[in-house]
């Protein structure tokens, strides 16, 4: 296929389209309202349906109720419209059912600004609700990636039947880039039947299904537990992603950054590559699951003198590259967070800073 | 090798659009390319501005500070934005709402009434179509026969107004070549 100039925000409408998402559910808010926009073009198209919720709160319920009903089902938003559906991300995370979400983040904390931040990588992948649930978490760079980990997202919440976030920051949605879609997503999940309550005349057996996150016997909510542990532990096996840049180099600094932040990365050790300047980079793809052992082998090869974590956040990621580096080496961290991206320059200052 | 323009003026002026048609025909042409608006509530009435990011490879950061070119369609943008661009540069001045130059001498000016030739060939609605075709003829990124296409293919569902489109596409070639 041709490669198309698309919006961030219209080309994740288009790969839940192209994933075959025929449920959209959203409130809007800047700046991902164009994803709401393009599918409320779209989903007719498809014969799907869009819908505006009346607040966040109720987009998060309707999102429960068709996950629970075995449909697939996407919903989009900016940081505070997240914080008002993590309750529902809790429960639909307790009584195991996909569900993708997407959080285009702008700056916090409050109503915070518009532009662009990583201010919420605490709130996706440390909870956000309460409990013991983690959300799987994937990261994209850009237009292309966003696309692709928009599709993939619906597998993977399928394949472990739970919510999966798609987190970028403002740019991301706002940004356009050539994208070139990868073929329709063609699967069913395959197992419908063992837990979706799609009605009785849909389905093969005559096994009574309920979707419920209360679980009062104490076993019962133990084992459930358990359960979703013993999914997250999987993920931490099979679904860990990440990318190594100028890695193959005898880099004295190694930069962990997600996101644009990664691309401003990317651009400053080209520019202090010329220099004779070697510093590598560690894009975590996955926020959960966390590269964590790729971390400390990058970190502690013999030329690595420090670590650094670059977000556009007060300090967030920097305590999951902590925890990787396991105290081998020095952990710096260099953030903003107002919504202006800090520029290649920059960063060379504070990389320089640290030789 | 990579190419930065940053395209600035108030809400309103096709800005936004400018800058895509660039992007659109550069990618068309197989080049990398990444559009990046300012998005900030300032865009209402405002200053709007968008970088197109043009290269040969993947673009690292579409964070610019300095671009190589700037197409200034009001005069606060060409005030802001004039210091930022990187010396051989072209900076292209909106003549009939910028009275002021850049005041530097190690770039290059191009001046053109963009709005006066837009009104002269149908609708002032056009200066960014003039804007567009008077920088990319001096600046030779992209092809003009195709960015020319590409501008048509944009108003396709409003076909009353490509012909005056063209003729401002035209107009602005026109006094890019004799400037």
């Amino acid at each position: 296929m041709a490669k198309v100039l698309m919006k961030g925000n219209e080309a994740i409408g288009e790969a839940a389209i192209r994933a075959g998402c025929k449920n959209y559910f959203a409130y809007p808010i800047t700046p991902q309202s164009e994803v709401a926009e393009y599918l409320a073009k779209r989903m007719p198209e498809v014969d799907g349906v869009f819908l505006q919720g009346e607040s966040e709160v109720a987009v998060g319920y309707m999102i429960f109720g068709a996950a629970g009903a075995g449909e697939r089902v996407m919903t989009t938003s900016s940081s505070p419209g997240i914080s008002l559906m993590s309750e529902a991300i809790s429960y639909i995370a307790a009584a195991q059912c996909p569900a993708v979400f997407v959080n285009i983040m702008r700056g916090g904390p409050g109503l915070g600004g518009i532009l662009p931040s990583q201010g919420d990588y605490f709130q996706a992948t440390k909870g956000g609700g309460h409990g013991d649930y983690r959300l799987l978490v994937l990261a994209p760079d850009g237009v292309q990636e966003a696309v692709e980990m928009t599709m993939k997202a619906f597998t993977l919440a399928e394949k472990y039947r739970g919510p999966v976030m798609i987190l970028g920051d403002g740019l991301i949605g706002q940004m356009m880039e050539p994208v070139e879609f990868p073929d329709d997503l063609k699967t069913e999940p395959t197992n419908k039947d063992d837990w979706a309550t799609s009605g009785m005349s849909t389905r093969k057996s005559n096994k009574r299904n309920l979707v419920r996150s209360l679980f009062l016997d104490p076993k019962e909510l133990n084992d459930n537990n358990l359960a979703l542990k013993a999914k997250y532990e999987q993920m931490k096996k099979e679904e860990v992603l990440y990318e190594g840049y100028n890695t193959d180099t005898d880099y004295s600094i190694l930069i962990v950054s997600y996101g644009t932040m990664s691309r401003v990365c990317k651009t400053s050790i080209d520019m202090m590559k010329q220099e004779g300047i070697e510093v590598g980079l560690l894009r975590p793809k996955t926020l959960f699951p966390f590269p964590e052992k790729e971390i400390f082998k990058a970190s502690t090869k013999e030329s690595c003198k420090s670590v650094i974590s670059i977000e556009m956040s007060m300090g967030q990621m920097v305590e999951d590259v902590e925890r990787c580096v396991k105290g081998q080496r020095k952990v710096d961290f260099y953030g903003e967070c107002g919504g202006d991206i800090p520029a290649p320059e920059t960063i060379i200052n504070i990389i320089k800073g640290l030789l | 090798m990579q190419t930065e323009i940053k395209f600035a003026g108030f809400g309103g002026q096709g800005i936004l659009l400018s800058a895509k048609l660039l992007a659109y025909t550069a990618m068309k042409q197989g080049f990398f390319v990444a559009w990046v608006p300012s998005y900030g509530p300032e865009m209402r009435g405002g200053t709007a501005y968008c970088t197109v990011v043009i290269g040969d490879k993947r673009i690292g950061s579409p964070i610019i500070k300095n671009p190589t070119h700037l197409v200034a369609m009001n005069r606060p943008s060409l005030e802001k934005f004039a210091n930022d661009v990187k010396p051989t540069g072209i900076i292209f001045i909106n003549s009939s709402l910028i009275p002021t130059r850049s005041e530097r001498d190690d770039i290059t000016e191009l001046i053109v009434p963009a709005n006066d030739i837009a009104i002269k060939a149908g609708s002032v609605r056009a200066a960014n179509i003039v804007a567009l075709s008077s920088f990319a003829a001096k600046a030779k990124i992209v092809d003009l026969e195709l960015l020319k296409d590409c501008v048509k293919e944009q108003f396709a569902s409003k076909a009353k107004i490509i012909p005056l489109n063209m003729k401002a596409f035209d107009e602005g070639v026109a006094i890019a070549n004799n400037s």
